[in-house]
């Protein structure tokens, strides 16, 4: 088979075979940049069960998925996953290939690139056409978002990135009936060289802060354990996940998976409560993507409010039970 | 890996031969008191402090960590980039290290990652085969603090054509494997790492350990061993520097400036939380309050 002018999206899928927010959201862009191309949209699915990614696939707009389904796919395994993917883009050489910038897909993406021998760019937070090469230009933050490079890939086919998860919202769904290819792969199951021992789920809640729609987060501010626990009590009233800055994860006030900036999760949510975060450098570079942020700080001077859209200078045990109050009884009708 | 380097097999249990373990590290700018030269929108790298990669370091404390436990590891680390990242080096020599690399070339400059790999898993096989041993264990941060991209461990891994494993938080050893705890964005994931292997580390609940005075001293008069082009024999001249490159910077830019935002003022401080209180629920921005949700 030949080179195509194709833009493949991988989509991840959870356990139970239903795919990840980013791959289905990463189809809208990849429909709009597919097409200056000359090439189809196409999703690629590998899972132990590949129905429910197939359906959503074609729901939100892919012309074609191409699947590989099997028991060594049911749980993500570098090897496993870099084999099958190597199979599909040497048998049908697609143009281009993003991935979600989840943990997995931060794991996937350089290692295939390194074996395809292309280039590819991390983390980007927005995707454009470049007219005048014909290739994508991908466009990511370094520097701790300090500066933004945009960066192309000419000459190397496939063209790679990783996309933060968030960054795009999902099309509308359409009835169309996309085509699908199930290929056969026969994986060496010996070129799986690291075993998974076990599997540890956050056991509270998800901390999913990547893909959340409305995020909380406590900071120096909240003062420790009990804090976090007004924190908590007040996202979970408004559906948001609970995020945390560096510093109230160093002392120990929640765990590092809540935490958001630098050393921590990059995150863009429709919707960022800041309390009690002074807003540091490290801690901006890691949200400053969302939305609208709201910050709620004692300290008028802090670093927070020059990059929140609403603020309130106030102390968060005052103000947070008030607004959870005063959101029920407005949401009341 | 060259068929002419003996495959020693590890010995956790202390006899025989010891375990041997590469950090790869990277001096970086620290990243907040970066600035932006305005009128060229590139970094002002002058006057900034270098540090070594955060993560870099809390790969280091691992290594040291498996050597508290087995003293016969032995700790090198290697980095590429300017002579002056031999500051890094001699910092990691002062905590636990008991070999340096510097791998350090202007034809290396404009390397983008893949280029990168490239150079620094042809500079491993060197160093290998100069000292006629392989690594049994390759560490490395999960990223750096400048590029943020995360590619360097998995590329180098795959290079090597070394099983991998990203976001380590923790690693003991068990046998003739590596147990590592890995971060996934849900939970965490243990994995047993065959040897040899490469573990990139996130950012786990502890810090990189000082240095003691005595090593911080000893550092001073040790020897880095500096790799150029020219050691690296067979190097495709193709594929490292600018030209080398898959990738490109087409251009670079500092990101529009948020301005500060409406700050409700009104006293008492209920009156302007009511004020918040209204306005996300007007533009929609808190939608289902629990226990109205349908």
């Amino acid at each position: 088979m030949t080179a195509t002018n194709d833009l493949w999206v991988f989509l991840e899928t959870h356990p139970d075979g239903t795919p990840k927010s980013v791959g289905l959201e990463l189809l809208n862009p990849g429909k709009r940049l597919a097409e200056p191309q000359g090439g189809k949209l196409v999703a690629v699915v590998i899972a132990a069960e590949v129905s429910a990614a197939t359906e959503a696939a074609s729901r939100y707009g892919a012309d074609l998925v191409i699947t590989i389904e099997g028991p060594a796919y049911a749980h993500y395994t570098t090897e496993a996953y870099a084999s099958a993917l190597t199979y599909l883009v040497r048998k049908y050489q697609p143009a281009t290939m993003m991935i979600g910038a989840t943990g997995n897909g931060r794991d996937l993406a350089p290692r295939l690139s390194a074996r395809l021998q292309t280039g590819l760019t991390a983390d980007c937070t927005q995707l454009d056409f470049d007219v005048a090469s014909g290739v994508i230009a991908w466009t990511r933050p370094a520097f701790g978002g300090n500066l933004m490079a945009t960066i192309l890939c000419a000459e190397h086919r496939p063209q790679m990135g990783t996309v933060r998860p968030g960054v795009f919202k999902k099309s509308e769904p359409v009835g169309v009936r996309a085509e699908v290819i199930a290929e056969n792969f026969d994986l060496d199951l010996s070129a799986i060289r690291t075993r998974v021992v076990e599997v540890t789920k956050e056991v509270s809640v998800e901390v999913n802060l990547e893909t959340a729609d409305i995020i909380v987060t406590g900071g120096r501010g909240v003062g420790g354990a009990a804090g976090f626990a007004l924190v908590s009590r007040f996202a979970a009233s408004i559906g948001g996940v609970v995020g945390a800055s560096r510093a109230a994860v160093e002392a120990g006030w929640i765990p590092h998976a809540h935490q958001v900036g630098q050393t921590g999760k990059s995150v863009s949510p429709r919707v960022y409560i800041a309390c009690g975060v002074s807003g540091a450098i490290q801690h901006v570079a890691g949200m400053s993507a969302s939305d609208t942020i709201i910050a709620i700080n004692k300290d008028p001077q802090a670093q927070i409010f020059t990059i929140a859209d609403y603020g309130i200078v106030g102390d968060l045990f005052e103000v947070l039970p008030i607004l959870e109050e005063e959101l029920r009884r407005l949401g009341r009708p | 890996m060259s068929s002419t380097i003996p495959m020693t097999s590890p010995a956790p249990d202390g006899g025989g031969t010891c375990l041997n373990i590469l950090v790869l590290v990277k001096q970086v700018p620290n990243t907040q008191a970066i600035k932006i030269d305005p009128e060229t929108n590139t970094l002002i790298r002058d006057g900034v402090e270098s540090i070594l990669n955060p993560y870099d370091s809390y790969a280091l404390e691992a290594a040291t960590r498996l050597k508290d436990k087995l003293a016969s590891i032995k700790i090198s680390v290697l980095t590429m980039g300017p002579a002056r990242a031999d500051v890094v080096l001699r910092e990691c020599m002062a905590i636990s290290a008991d070999a340096a690399y510097l791998v350090t070339d202007r034809r290396f400059g404009g390397s983008d990652t893949l280029a990168t790999s490239y150079i620094l898993s042809q500079a491993i096989r060197f160093v290998q085969a100069q000292e006629g041993r392989r690594f049994d264990l390759i560490f490395c941060g999960k990223q750096a603090i400048d590029g943020d991209t995360g590619q360097v461990g998995p590329q180098v891994a795959e290079l090597l054509d070394l099983p991998q494993v990203t976001s380590g938080l923790a690693c003991e050893l068990a046998g003739d494997e590596l147990l590592v705890v890995r971060e996934m964005d849900d939970g965490t994931e243990k994995l047993a790492l065959p040897l040899p292997g490469l573990v990139t580390f996130t950012k786990p609940n502890y810090s990189l350990r000082p240095p003691s005075a005595r090593r911080k001293l000893a550092a001073k008069k040790l020897d880095i061993t500096t790799i150029s082009a020219d050691d690296l024999e067979g190097i495709d001249r193709g594929r490292i520097g600018l030209k080398g490159s898959p990738t490109r910077v087409r251009k670079a830019y500092v990101p529009p400036a948020k301005t500060g935002g409406v700050i409700f003022s009104a006293q008492p401080i209920e009156e302007s939380v009511r004020q918040l209180a209204q306005l996300l629920v007007d533009r929609d921005l808190v939608v289902n309050v629990e226990g109205d949700a349908p």
